[in-house]
């Protein structure tokens, strides 16, 4: 049933009449707020599915695996008691869950052999006719418990043939109760009487009180085949169903997901609750507990996944969609072997990352996977947006986190662009504190140095500030480009009272300089305005007066 | 009664989903009012909630009944706890107290990542490296102090009075006094090596110089701010980032870390373990609290020791199974809670038991 605008709507179940359950596909269920305790309360339990042991054997394994599938119900159970005052139509897809998931587990999981199959089946009714219909519930606890003691003992002290001696000799004796008419005056006990004895049309002709076929089923069961065998409940189940119905109405998709499970037909299942389910979150936790009981043949779809995978990863696409259930997604990605891995890449670069908190959890998570493309792919993302905004120091710190030296330049370069346009420098807490990082690239090391040279300078320490200037040209740590800015700033320690470059040193400043001019071709030269050419010739002019006084001084006897 | 969930229906007929994020006030129950065994029985009740817009990056409580919470938008926000109808409600706003400053180029908000209160001061840090003071009965910011920082401000806590440290993501420990009217640090504190960014810092209850700090490699790094530029010691801690440091407020040999890796982590540097203060006279406000002078003195060497081993420091992971990050923690008392990815709130009673 579709709305207008596509959202869609579920009917409930309705009440005492046999299960109807219409559901309709639903694109995103998920969004629905309290599926969330779900979503994540399964996680947990799915995660631990998955690391649990698999050395234990036998008995122990499968007790581990009942365990597991009772904590998925209990989850389902607590979800149904949270929405039970919200809207009732999402308690019944739940109670439908809940009622085929524990179906599930008797039969597939826990493989409930003769004798304990009746009781859990008998659990399995009641425990949902006390959720639809608190009538029927009555009656069947009217019935005189003392009858039933026989089958309270199965599975402590009795071998199954025991009990089927002890059951055939009170069916017998119950028999003859009602031969003999003991029940005669009383037609109602004469009447409950035949539905002990398992007399169908007797059990059929209070129809009214049993809300469903399958509570049929097992009331047939419990009265005339208690010691049941898995593979016999089949057929059972048909004729029950069929008897029940009595062509009056056709089956319902609940019905036929029953009747799948009491034919054993796994993958019958998985596929009806997968059209009739409006979410993957049902199959997909279904049938990797299936798997894990080594239940599942691989079943090859088209594309060669099987369909555990498959399921998990339609799942788990679904939980992307979420702004904070996509973290679930990728533990469950993890566990796909085959595409799980491609799944995270493609999903995980379409999380919007709105905070920088939330950028550092992505990362991280594809830094734990060796995801090392898209670890460069975001931080550069972060880095560009911080440029944009003139965080510098912000955009450095993505720089370092994803080692991208060529960012880290372009990082300098704006710096260093911001210098000779403001004749400052900013951010000094940042330009100031690199540290180690400064080794990222060459430019940050020289945007390192040079602030250094300036700090030097202001703290006028001249002769340190002089070798290390040099020392960025000649170890050719200075991009050329800022050479003239360099040889500029030497300026002002040519010219002090106190000749701070050496004869050595001034000689390199004069070779610098004629490198750097040499280098422009005749076109560049005439393109140079008069500043330019004026910068040269006070550089040449300033170099060859402390060349002059620095001979002169280092000729001069020491000490005079 | 719940609301109905928060669905919108677009024209094209997708559904799309309204970020319902909320403040929520819980009951954990009456803390002096425990059992023989002093087990508390029964769940956090939730009292009142109401929405929020954006994610709540940090909150915390400025009085008895006040909360500031500090938004993913940038927006600051003071909600009052009515305690009388168990309701919630915004008392003030300050939106876009943190935003990029040049709006035309902006890409992006900015989110407000870190509060710290004194009533009635509050603090507020953010992803625009600005700092602002505000007032709760003002509704300008008394001072706000724009490119603080170049980086990212994660947290914030305060000093003194009159001083707040913040922490940044290139590894930079900044004090600031706030009585200065110049817009520069008073002092700035660097880790070692590598500048790993700082995500969260603490200062010890009682011992004013000494300071926890946490970073993005999950190490606790503690510093002494009266001496040198360096934190005195580091300790390899979590395996992602740590994203909160508490000293117990009244039992300051314990400390607390969460981290994104999804351990929490209680560092215990008591080193009598039979002269554990006992907690179970915890709360109200006549209460002495132990004091031992012998313990504070070895606190102090404990934190600011370079051998932890050696002064038997005990570490307990506190989350036996870790699947998802715990992003906040807070203790009171005997009583902790933390919070995780997994959209859970956890509540241990008998932290010290």
């Amino acid at each position: 049933l579709q709305q207008p605008g596509g959202s869609s709507i579920c009917k409930c179940l309705k009440r005492p009449s046999p299960s109807r359950v219409f559901v309709v596909r639903k694109d995103q269920d998920i969004y629905i707020q309290t599926l969330r305790k779900l979503f994540n309360e399964s996680h947990g339990i799915f995660i631990g599915l998955q690391r649990s042991e698999e050395e234990l054997a036998g008995k122990s394994r499968k007790a581990q695996l009942v365990q597991v599938s009772k904590n998925y119900r209990s989850v389902i159970r607590a979800c149904m008691e949270d929405m039970h005052q919200a809207a009732s139509k999402f308690v019944s897809i739940l109670s439908a869950m809940e009622l085929i998931w524990n179906l599930c587990e008797i039969l597939f999981v826990e493989a409930a052999a003769a004798g304990p199959l009746l009781l859990r089946l008998l659990d399995w009714v009641r425990l949902h006719v006390c959720d639809v219909d608190n009538m029927v519930r009555e009656v069947l606890s009217s019935e005189n418990p003392s009858k039933h003691e026989l089958f309270w003992n199965l599975g402590n002290t009795q071998t199954l043939t025991e009990m089927e001696l002890k059951w055939q000799h009170w069916h017998e004796e119950c028999q003859r109760y009602l031969q003999d008419g003991t029940f005669a005056s009383n037609s109602h006990m004469e009447s409950i009487c035949k539905i002990l004895l398992g007399d169908e049309d007797a059990i059929l002709e209070k129809k009214e009180l049993l809300a469903t076929w399958y509570q049929f089923l097992v009331t047939r069961l419990l009265y005339s085949h208690p010691t049941v065998k898995p593979m016999e409940l089949r057929f059972y189940a048909q004729s029950s169903m069929d008897l029940f119905l009595g062509g009056e109405s056709s089956p319902e998709p609940l019905d036929t997901i029953l009747m799948a499970a009491f034919e054993f037909e796994m993958h019958q299942v998985i596929k009806e609750c997968s059209i009739a389910l409006s979410n993957w979150w049902f199959v997909a936790h279904l049938t990797d507990l299936l798997d894990h009981c080594k239940l599942l043949q691989s079943h090859n779809l088209y594309f060669g996944s099987n369909m555990r995978e498959f399921l998990l990863l339609e799942y788990a696409s679904g939980l992307f969609s979420h702004h904070s259930l996509w973290q679930l997604g990728v533990d469950y990605f993890d566990h796909c072997p085959e595409y799980g891995r491609v799944y995270l890449e493609l999903h995980i670069e379409r999380i919007p990352l709105n905070t920088e908190q939330k950028a550092l959890k992505v990362l991280r998570i594809c830094e734990q996977r060796q995801m090392h493309e898209q670890v460069r792919s975001i931080c550069k993302i972060m880095a560009m947006k911080a440029l944009r905004n003139n965080r510098l120091g912000s955009a450095l710190s993505w720089s370092i986190r994803a080692k991208d030296a060529a960012f880290a330049t372009l990082i300098s370069d704006r710096f260093l662009k911001d210098y000779c346009e403001r004749g400052c420098f900013s951010d000094l807490d940042l330009i100031d504190n690199l540290g180690p990082s400064m080794l990222l690239s060459d430019r940050l090391t020289f945007l390192g140095k040079y602030r250094e040279f300036h700090r030097l300078y202001g703290e006028k320490r001249f002769s340190e500030a002089a070798k290390l200037l040099l020392m960025l040209m000649t170890a050719h740590i200075a991009p050329c480009s800022f050479w003239m800015t360099l040889l500029t700033d030497a300026l002002p320690l040519l010219e002090q009272k106190e000749v701070i470059f050496s004869a050595e040193q001034t000689y390199e400043l004069m070779r610098c300089l004629e490198d750097l001019t040499a280098g422009k071709s005749d076109k560049q030269k005439f393109q140079d305005d008069d500043v330019e050419t004026m910068k040269v010739e006070m550089l040449r002019l300033a170099l060859a007066r402390n060349l002059a006084r620095v001979i002169v001084k280092e000729g001069t006897l020491e000490g005079s | 009664p719940r609301p109905d969930p928060t669905l919108h229906t677009t024209k094209t007929g997708g559904v799309i989903f309204v970020q319902d994020n909320r403040i929520s006030i819980w009951s954990v129950g009456d803390l002096g009012n425990v059992g023989l065994n002093g087990e508390y029985q029964g769940e956090p009740q939730l009292l009142c909630d109401i929405r929020h817009n954006g994610d709540v990056m940090d909150m915390q409580f400025l009085d008895q009944e006040r909360i500031v919470v500090a938004s993913s938008t940038g927006t600051v926000t003071v909600f009052h706890h009515h305690q009388n109808n168990q309701t919630l409600s915004a008392n003030q706003r300050w939106e876009k107290a943190h935003s990029h400053v040049d709006q035309d180029t902006s890409c992006g908000g900015a989110a407000c990542t870190g509060v710290i209160c004194n009533n009635p001061e509050i603090v507020t840090v953010g992803e625009d490296g600005r700092i602002n003071l505000f007032r709760a009965d003002q509704k300008d910011a008394v001072r706000t102090i724009d490119n603080a920082d170049s980086s990212t401000l994660h947290a914030v806590t305060f000093l003194r009075t009159t001083e707040i440290l913040t922490v940044n993501s290139i590894g930079q420990l900044k004090i600031w006094d706030l009585r200065q009217q110049r817009n520069e640090p008073s002092q700035i504190f660097s880790l070692t090596g590598d500048r790993v960014p700082l995500h969260c810092v603490d200062r010890h209850p009682n011992q004013q110089h000494v300071v926890a700090t946490g970073g993005q490699d999950g190490m606790l790094s503690v510093w002494d701010i009266r001496q040198g530029t360096m934190p005195v010691s580091l300790l390899n801690a979590h395996e992602a980032e740590m994203w909160e440091v508490h000293f117990h407020p009244s039992n300051p040999d314990h400390l607390f870390t969460c981290s994104e890796d999804g351990s929490l982590w209680h560092w215990d540097t008591s080193t009598d373990v039979a002269e554990k203060p006992s907690f179970l006279h915890q709360g109200g406000r006549s209460t002495t609290y132990f004091s031992h002078n012998t313990i504070n003195q070895s606190v102090v060497s404990a934190w600011l020791s370079n051998d932890p081993t050696k002064d038997r420091m005990e570490i307990t992971n506190l989350i036996p199974n870790q699947t998802l990050s715990v992003n906040s923690l807070d203790i009171l008392g005997p009583c902790l809670v933390y919070g995780t990815d997994a959209e859970a709130i956890y509540v241990n009673r008998q932290l010290f038991a």
